[in-house]
């Protein structure tokens, strides 16, 4: 497998000890980003780590770590698919912070771990963030909570991203009004989300035009730093998503082609993946290079 | 515990997002503008005259409203004597209490502007009356329904069907109908500019707890009044079944502010709450965040929902509406367990001491009151709401007594 072929950054062991050296803004200065998403625990625990490493060692600047979720309402079949089985096979919470400890130690890349709300508050928020810190992780992606109800004073998000320096990455869709995106733009620390297309995840032949629309309203709101998520699948759509925003997110894509052609076939795919990031042209100029 | 104000002055009319800890609007963004239209469009329809006597009309003429309301003295016998009466919810077209919140939420739909309507469904009686609102209103409409209750109630998907709505069974997850939800919620996301979603309970993000229970709680007005006159007095005691709890929230509403009348809520105890096949969420759940609100919930450890087991598929549902939530926490409501076995010794009780047929829904209930009578003594008046009509429960209680013939199971 050519996953284990490429090298990794060998003095990464020691960072990981030293909590989130790795952060999501630095990845994103530069002509742009290629973050790449896998469930923790599928298909199962350690297969999941080094399919995490072999995105990295293949060209993926940035990990988003699925937590596994019974009711993912904002996923298509095939992460469904991945999520629920690894919850068959016994996928614990705490096995997110294992999994990102293990995957620091190897590789020098950001991880984030992306989770549907009810599991964190169940945990623990605050033993959740601490423990994710802990580990080496740079934040979390929310997919179903937007910032007003991040700062619900039963789970109060903003204050303990404040408290333990994490990053918190609320999504933007194409519907949202300007005043929303204001106030996504002025919570989020990291990125934001720019969420392609109304829809879930999912390959898609096309990257929504909404998507370009939306990045430069982000940006017009104050935005930094902008991925997109959502129906991107191909090194070519990569390219073309990197003209205009900071990060390109790749979900389903490795999903199927883990599940379908094992680490081997994740690392090929990331190094598709990846092609388009150097065909990418920074066509809006550089995008936001500091903090 | 979460350093929320409490919610001040009478019961009545909580506006949410929260009652006390429970409720708010924990969505992806992507249905939030939608959620916030369908919140302006309902805050203008409460106060606008014309909104309210469409309904109105549309409830006379339409749905069969008033329900009357029946004394069943010959099932109160097995209830220690108590006066029982039932709330005759069974009685409205379609067959229950969920055509009170679907024609509320199409005359929404028109005002939005959308032309197709989706919904979630469970024993199929949400689905049945949103596929007839939208015959009604000419309006398209999908209905998610999860693949184990489109066995269990296949008459009322044929219902739909012939209605004219398209049924889409879901074969994620459970196949029940938290699982529906979630495959509805995934298409709104996806359809949500032509495309209104008609939730079926008083469940969900903010506004459709304060929402469905404003469309539900007819019920409790009319009860109210109704009782009074044929007893001269409030009842002991309120008694519904709660799955999400739209019927209970409906009838209990005109109560809350009446400290004399006890509200009970009864939730399916499947095989016991004891065992692992049950739908208890106030019973054995504990807070969590489920399709968008805080409140009572079945979960693991880890907050991985778990699932619920009931005979009665409208009952199958691992969390609870955040008022009821609410209601329990406060002490102003009673959350107790019915097994698929009272419930169905119920069903047959009232049958064939009364000749109604109820849903096994409301058979919770009245399992419930059953106990209730010999509890509060022969004194006692309770109000019970008899929410559905047993009709599509006819295959299941025909297997469950075994009274259909051999070979005409299969068929």
């Amino acid at each position: 497998m050519n996953a284990s072929s490429a090298p990794g950054a060998a003095s990464a062991a020691s960072a990981a000890s030293v909590s989130s050296a790795a952060s999501v803004s630095s990845v994103l200065q530069g002509s742009g980003a290629l973050i790449g998403y896998l469930p923790v625990g599928f298909p199962d625990l350690d297969t999941s780590v080094d399919a995490a490493v072999a995105l990295v060692e293949n060209g993926v600047d940035a990990l988003e770590l699925g937590l596994p979720y019974s009711d993912p309402v904002m996923d298509g079949l095939a992460i469904q698919k991945a999520t629920q089985q690894a919850l068959a096979n016994g996928f614990r919470v705490r096995d997110v912070f294992t999994a990102v400890e293990r995957i620091r130690s190897r590789v020098d890349a950001p991880v984030l771990v992306m989770t549907y709300w009810n599991p964190v508050v169940q945990y623990g928020l605050d033993r959740f963030a601490e423990s994710l810190r802990d580990a080496g992780g740079a934040g979390l992606i929310t997919p179903d909570i937007t910032p007003d109800s991040a700062a619900d004073p039963s789970a109060d998000w903003m204050a303990t991203s404040e408290r333990t320096g994490l990053d918190r990455v609320f999504l933007a869709a194409p519907s949202s009004t300007d005043e929303r995106l204001a106030a996504t733009v002025a919570a989020s620390r990291g990125f934001v989300y720019a969420v392609s297309t109304m829809g879930i995840t999912g390959a898609r032949a096309d990257v929504d035009a909404a998507a370009r629309t939306l990045v430069a309203r982000l940006r017009a709101a104050g935005a930094e730093r902008t991925c997109v998520g959502i129906g991107i699948s191909t090194g070519d759509q990569v390219a073309e998503v990197l003209g205009y925003a900071d990060g390109a997110i790749v979900g389903s894509a490795l999903v199927t082609a883990l599940a379908e052609r094992g680490v081997a076939g994740v690392a090929a795919t990331a190094s598709a993946l990846a092609e388009g990031k150097s065909a990418g042209t920074s066509a809006d100029g550089s995008p936001g290079k500091s903090k | 515990m979460s350093g929320r104000k409490p919610n001040a002055g009478p019961l009545r009319d909580q506006p949410g997002p929260f009652f006390g800890d429970f409720g708010g609007r924990f969505m992806p963004e992507s249905l939030i503008a939608a959620i916030d239209e369908l919140a302006a469009a309902y805050e203008q329809a409460k106060t606008d005259p014309e909104f309210q006597a469409e309904l109105a009309a549309l409830h006379r003429s339409y749905t069969g409203r008033p329900s009357i309301i029946t004394e069943v003295p010959r099932f109160a016998e097995h209830a220690g004597g108590a006066r029982i009466i039932l709330k005759r919810e069974d009685l409205n077209h379609t067959g229950s209490h969920k055509i009170n919140n679907v024609l509320g939420q199409a005359l929404l739909t028109r005002r939005i502007g959308k032309k197709r309507v989706i919904a979630e469904t469970g024993a199929g009686q949400h689905g049945v009356a949103t596929a007839t609102a939208a015959a009604l209103f000419g309006l398209e409409c999908t209905i998610f329904m999860g693949e184990v209750d489109t066995q269990r109630q296949a008459l009322n998907v044929a219902r739909m069907r012939l209605l004219g709505a398209e049924v889409v069974p879901v074969t994620t997850g459970s196949r029940t109908l938290k699982d529906a939800i979630n495959e509805a919620y995934r298409e709104w996301v996806t359809s949500v500019a032509t495309t209104n979603y008609i939730f079926g309970t008083a469940a969900g993000p903010h506004p459709f707890p304060a929402m469905v229970r404003d469309f539900q709680k007819i019920i409790g007005e009319e009860a109210r009044a109704q009782v009074l006159e044929l007893t001269g007095r409030l009842p002991d005691a309120v008694a519904a079944c709660v799955g999400g709890g739209s019927n209970a929230i409906g009838i209990f509403h005109a109560f809350l502010d009446d400290p004399d009348v006890k509200l009970f809520g009864f939730e399916a105890a499947g095989d016991g709450v004891d065992t692992e096949r049950h739908a208890a969420s106030i019973e054995r759940g504990r807070p969590g965040i489920l399709h968008g609100a805080r409140s009572y919930l079945l979960q693991d450890e880890d907050g991985q929902t778990i699932e619920s087991h009931s005979i009665s598929a409208g009952l199958d549902y691992p969390g609870v509406g955040p008022e009821h939530a609410h209601l329990h926490d406060i002490g102003r409501a009673t959350y107790l367990p019915a097994t698929d076995t009272e419930a169905m010794e119920a069903l047959r009780l009232l049958s064939r001491t009364e000749g109604i047929i109820p849903a096994i829904e409301s058979a919770h209930a009245l399992a419930g009151a059953l106990r209730l009578g010999r509890e509060l003594g022969p004194d006692a008046v309770i109000l019970v709401n008899l929410s559905g009509r047993g009709d599509k429960d006819v295959a299941t209680a025909g297997s469950w007594f075994g009274l259909l013939d051999e070979g005409a199971v299969q068929s």
